[in-house]
C-alpha cells in the first residue's frame, strides 16, 4: 500500500516538474526576467503594501531582489502566493525562486534547494507590557502563546510539548489577541516582532531570544545553475556592503549578520540538520477527536435553539415571529465564515471576548440553528390538520398535543434532512480553523505545509472524515428507507 | 329537565362568508340527534364551534355548567374550553387516528395526560371498550393494519374513554364501504340504548334514520327547515 502511495506521490508531485525540467536559469536569460515569489499579505518587513500607496509594494525582500536582479542582469518579477503555498507554488513551476522570510528545515530541504544565508534571525518572545512573569523561553511552559502557522516558530513551540501553541495566518491577529488577553505570549521572528510590537506601548519584547534560523532563496532542485547564479549575486551584495545598507534601512541590522560574510556558515545543508521534525499522525489524530467535539457539542446547540426559533415562528406573537424570522434569514444569508470572524475577531470591540472554542461552538451551532428551525417548522407544517383537532379535542393542552402527538409524528419527517445537516455541519466544521482551533483540516494543513506530503497527508485526512461521517450517511439512508416504509 | 346543551343565537363567519346566521338550539340529555342538509352548507362548522375548534363571533353555548362565548378570549378561558372538550367526545370522518401510536395507547393517551389516571386503571377501562367494539384483539395492532370500519370503530372508542357526556360524530360513515357502514351504525345504536347523548352529522340520513330520536335539517346559513321529533 505504501509503495503505491509513494509512486502515486512521485507521479503527481514530479510529473509538473519533469514537464518543465528545462533549467530555470536559461529561462531567465531567455526571457530576461526573474520570477520569484513571496506573500504580499504575510505581512511586515518582508513583502507588504506601502501604507500610504496601497498598491505599492514594499518591504527589505523588495529591495534585496531588485538589487540581486540588476546584478543578474535581469528584471525581477513578483508573484504573490499564500505564505504556506509558497513551497508547492515552487514545485509548480509558477515562479524561478522563494524570496518570502523562507526558513531552511529539514522537511523544506527535502523538497526544495536553498541558496546561501542571505538574514540570520532569532525568535522573538513578545509580552504583554505589565507581564513580568514571563522573561525566558522556559516561563512559556503551560502558556498560551501565538505564532504564524507552519514557521519554524510554530515547530519550537509545538516541539517543546508544554506549551499550547495557537497558529495564526498573519501576525496582526496574533498582536492584537496578545493586547486583549487572549494569549500569554507571541513568538515570531525578530524582524517580524521588530515591526509589530516594537513601537507597540501595550506590549514589550524580551531580551532573551529563542532559536535560530536563517532565510534563503529557495529555488527547484533542477536549477542548480539558478542557484548558482543567485549565490554569485547575494556574495557581490554581501561583500559590496549593498546587502548590510538594505538592512540598516529596515531596521534589521545586528551583530548576528556578520556571520554572512563567513563562507563556512554557507552551506545551509549542514547547519540545519538538527531541526526537529513533527509527529504529524498525532497531531491529525488529535484535529480528528476536536473535529467530532465541535461537531456535536454544535449540533446540540443547534438542536435545542432550532426548536426555540420554530416555536417562535409557529406560535409566537407578532413581534416573537418579526425576530426569528429576521434571524434565520440574515443567518441564512451570510456566508458562516463571515460569522466566525465578527464571533472571534469583531465582537471584542464591543468587549465581549470568546474563547477560540467557545466562538466556535456557538458559531456553528447559532448558525446551524436557522436550518434546524426551517427543517422543523416544515415537519410540524406537514403533518395532516386532523391529528392536532384530534389531539386538542381530547381536550389535551398545546403542549401535551405536540409532546405526544405532533413531534413524534414529525420526527420521521425531520430526521433525515436533520441528519443531512449534521453531515454538512460536520464538514463545516474545517471553517473554524480560521479562527485558530486545531481541528482537522487545519492539523492537516499545518501537516502537509510543513512536509509538502500534500498527498498522502490529503488521503489519510479525508479517510479520517469519511470514516466519521459514514456511519452517519448510512443512518440516515436507513430511516429515509423506514419512513417511505411506513407511509403508504 | 333542563337542556344539556343550549345554542343561543349562534352567528359564525369565515371573513365575510358568513356561515351560520342565528343558530338557536337546544339538546337534551339521552337524545340521539340527526343534522342533515346539502354539502358544504356549514353541519362540520356547527359540530366544530361546539368544542370551539372554531371560535364564533355571535351568540353563546352552553354545555352542562360552562359557557362559551363569542369572541372569547382564548387564553383566559382555556380552562373552560377544555372542559367542554372532555365533555363532548368527537369522532370524526377519516378518524384521525394517532399513527405512531397502538390501538391501545391512542385509547389510554388522553385518559393518562388530560385526566390524570393511573397507567393500569386506563388500560383496564381501554381494554372493556376495545371489547365493547369488538376489536379486543387489535390492542397491538398499529392504525394503518385495521380497515376502515375498524378504524372509526377504534375512533369511537377512543371519544369513549374520556367518559363523554355527549358525543359529536361527523360523517361517521361516510368515508366507509356499504358493508363496513353497517357495524358503525350497530356500535352507535348500541350507545344509543345505553342512553348516550349524540349529535349526528351526516348527508347520508337514511344510514343512521335508524336510530335517531330526532332530526334537524338544515337549510343556507344554517337556517332549520325542519325539527321533527321520532
Ligand atoms: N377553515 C375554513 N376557512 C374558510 N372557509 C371554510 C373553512 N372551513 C370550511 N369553510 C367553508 O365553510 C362552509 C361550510 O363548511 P362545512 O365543512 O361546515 O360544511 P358541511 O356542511 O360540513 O359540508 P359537508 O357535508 O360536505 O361536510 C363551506 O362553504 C366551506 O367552504
Ligand atoms: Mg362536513
Amino acid at each position: 500500500m505504501k509503495r503505491y502511495l509513494i509512486f502515486l506521490l512521485m507521479w503527481v508531485f514530479c510529473f509538473p516538474v519533469l514537464a518543465h525540467s528545462e533549467e530555470a536559469w536559461d529561462r531567465v536569460q531567455k526571457t530576461g526576467e526573474l520570477r520569484w515569489g513571496g506573500d504580499a499579505a504575510g505581512g511586515a518587513p518582508y513583502v507588504f503594501p506601502d501604507a500610504d500607496q496601497p498598491d505599492n509594494l514594499i518591504g527589505f525582500e523588495i529591495d534585496l531582489v531588485e538589487a540581486l536582479a540588476k546584478k543578474l542582469g535581469v528584471q525581477a518579477k513578483f508573484v504573490s502566493v499564500q505564505w504556506d503555498q509558497l513551497v508547492p507554488a515552487l514545485l509548480r513551476d509558477d515562479f524561478d525562486a522563494v524570496f518570502n522570510g523562507l526558513e531552511v528545515t529539514q522537511d523544506r530541504l527535502a523538497a526544495i534547494d536553498f541558496s546561501i544565508p542571505y538574514y540570520f534571525f532569532s525568535e522573538q518572545i513578545t509580552v504583554r507590557a505589565e507581564n513580568n512573569a514571563i522573561r525566558t523561553f522556559n516561563d512559556l511552559h503551560g502558556k498560551k502563546v501565538g505564532t504564524l502557522s507552519a514557521t519554524l516558530a510554530h515547530k519550537i513551540l509545538e516541539d517543546d510539548g508544554n506549551i499550547t501553541a495557537v497558529g495564526y495566518p498573519s501576525p496582526v491577529e496574533a498582536y492584537r489577541d496578545l493586547e486583549i488577553g487572549r494569549l500569554d505570549a507571541v513568538f515570531m521572528d525578530v524582524p517580524i516582532a521588530a515591526f509589530y510590537a516594537a513601537g507597540n506601548p501595550k506590549l514589550k519584547n524580551l531580551s532573551d531570544l529563542a532559536g535560530e534560523g536563517i532565510y534563503a532563496a529557495g529555488v527547484r532542485k533542477d536549477s542548480p545553475q539558478l542557484k548558482m547564479k543567485i549565490n554569485e549575486a547575494l556574495i557581490q551584495l554581501i561583500q559590496s556592503g549593498e546587502l548590510k545598507e538594505i538592512y540598516l534601512k529596515w531596521n534589521m541590522w545586528n551583530e548576528k549578520q556578520d556571520k554572512l560574510a563567513d563562507p563556512k556558515q554557507w552551506d545551509v545543508k549542514r547547519a540545519h540538520e538538527k531541526n526537529p521534525v513533527m509527529k504529524f499522525s498525532k497531531l491529525l489524530l488529535l484535529g480528528a477527536g476536536m473535529t467530532l467535539i465541535l461537531s456535536f457539542l454544535s449540533m446540540a446547540i443547534a438542536v435545542i435553539v432550532g426548536s426555540a426559533i420554530c416555536a417562535g415562528k409557529l406560535y409566537g406573537n407578532f413581534f416573537v415571529r418579526a425576530v426569528c424570522n429576521v434571524y434565520v434569514e440574515v443567518v441564512r444569508g451570510t456566508p458562516l465564515l463571515i460569522q466566525l470572524y465578527l464571533l472571534y475577531y469583531g465582537l471584542p470591540n464591543l468587549g465581549i471576548q470568546l474563547p477560540a472554542f467557545a466562538a466556535a461552538v456557538l458559531g456553528l451551532g447559532f448558525n446551524y440553528a436557522a436550518y434546524e428551525a426551517e427543517i422543523y417548522r416544515a415537519g410540524l407544517l406537514s403533518l395532516p390538520k386532523g391529528q392536532e383537532e384530534a389531539a386538542r379535542s381530547l381536550g389535551m393542552t398545546g403542549w401535551q398535543a405536540h409532546r405526544f402527538v405532533l413531534v413524534p409524528q414529525a420526527v420521521r419527517t425531520i430526521l433525515p434532512p436533520s441528519t443531512n445537516d449534521f453531515i454538512a455541519l460536520f464538514k463545516d466544521t474545517s471553517l473554524v480553523s480560521i479562527i485558530t482551533v486545531m481541528e482537522l483540516t487545519r492539523a492537516y494543513t499545518t501537516a502537509a505545509t510543513t512536509t509538502y506530503r500534500f498527498l498522502e497527508l490529503g488521503l489519510a485526512t479525508a479517510a479520517l472524515y469519511f470514516l466519521m461521517s459514514f456511519p452517519l450517511s448510512l443512518w440516515s439512508r436507513r430511516m429515509e428507507n423506514q419512513k417511505h416504509a411506513s407511509v403508504h | 329537565m333542563l337542556p344539556y346543551i343550549k345554542i343561543k343565537n349562534l352567528g359564525k363567519s369565515y371573513g365575510k362568508n358568513e356561515i351560520i346566521r342565528d343558530l338557536s338550539l337546544d339538546i337534551n340529555s339521552g337524545e340521539v340527534i340527526v343534522f342533515k342538509g346539502p354539502s358544504g352548507i356549514g353541519k362540520s362548522t356547527l359540530l366544530r364551534s361546539l368544542t370551539y375548534l372554531e371560535p364564533f363571533q355571535k351568540g353563546s353555548i352552553e354545555v352542562g355548567k360552562y359557557v362559551l362565548n363569542a369572541n372569547l378570549d382564548r387564553r383566559k378561558e382555556r380552562e373552560t374550553i377544555r372542559a367542554v372538550r372532555t365533555q363532548l367526545g368527537f369522532v370524526f370522518q377519516f378518524f384521525n387516528l394517532f399513527p405512531h401510536l397502538t390501538v391501545i395507547e391512542n385509547l389510554t393517551l388522553a385518559p393518562i395526560q388530560v385526566l390524570r389516571k393511573s397507567k393500569e386503571e386506563a388500560l383496564e377501562d381501554a381494554q372493556k371498550l376495545l371489547k365493547k367494539v369488538g376489536l379486543e384483539e387489535k390492542a397491538n395492532f398499529h392504525p394503518e393494519q385495521l380497515s376502515g370500519g375498524q378504524r372509526q370503530r377504534v375512533g369511537i372508542a377512543r371519544a369513549l374513554a374520556m367518559k363523554p357526556k355527549a358525543i359529536l360524530f361527523d360523517e361517521p360513515t361516510s368515508s366507509l364501504d356499504p358493508e363496513m357502514k353497517g357495524e358503525i351504525v350497530r356500535a352507535m345504536s348500541d350507545l344509543a340504548s345505553e342512553g348516550m347523548t349524540m349529535l349526528i352529522v351526516t348527508h347520508e340520513p337514511a344510514v343512521v334514520e335508524g336510530i335517531a330520536s330526532r332530526i334537524v335539517s338544515f337549510g343556507a346559513g344554517l337556517e332549520v327547515l325542519s325539527d321533527t321529533a321520532r
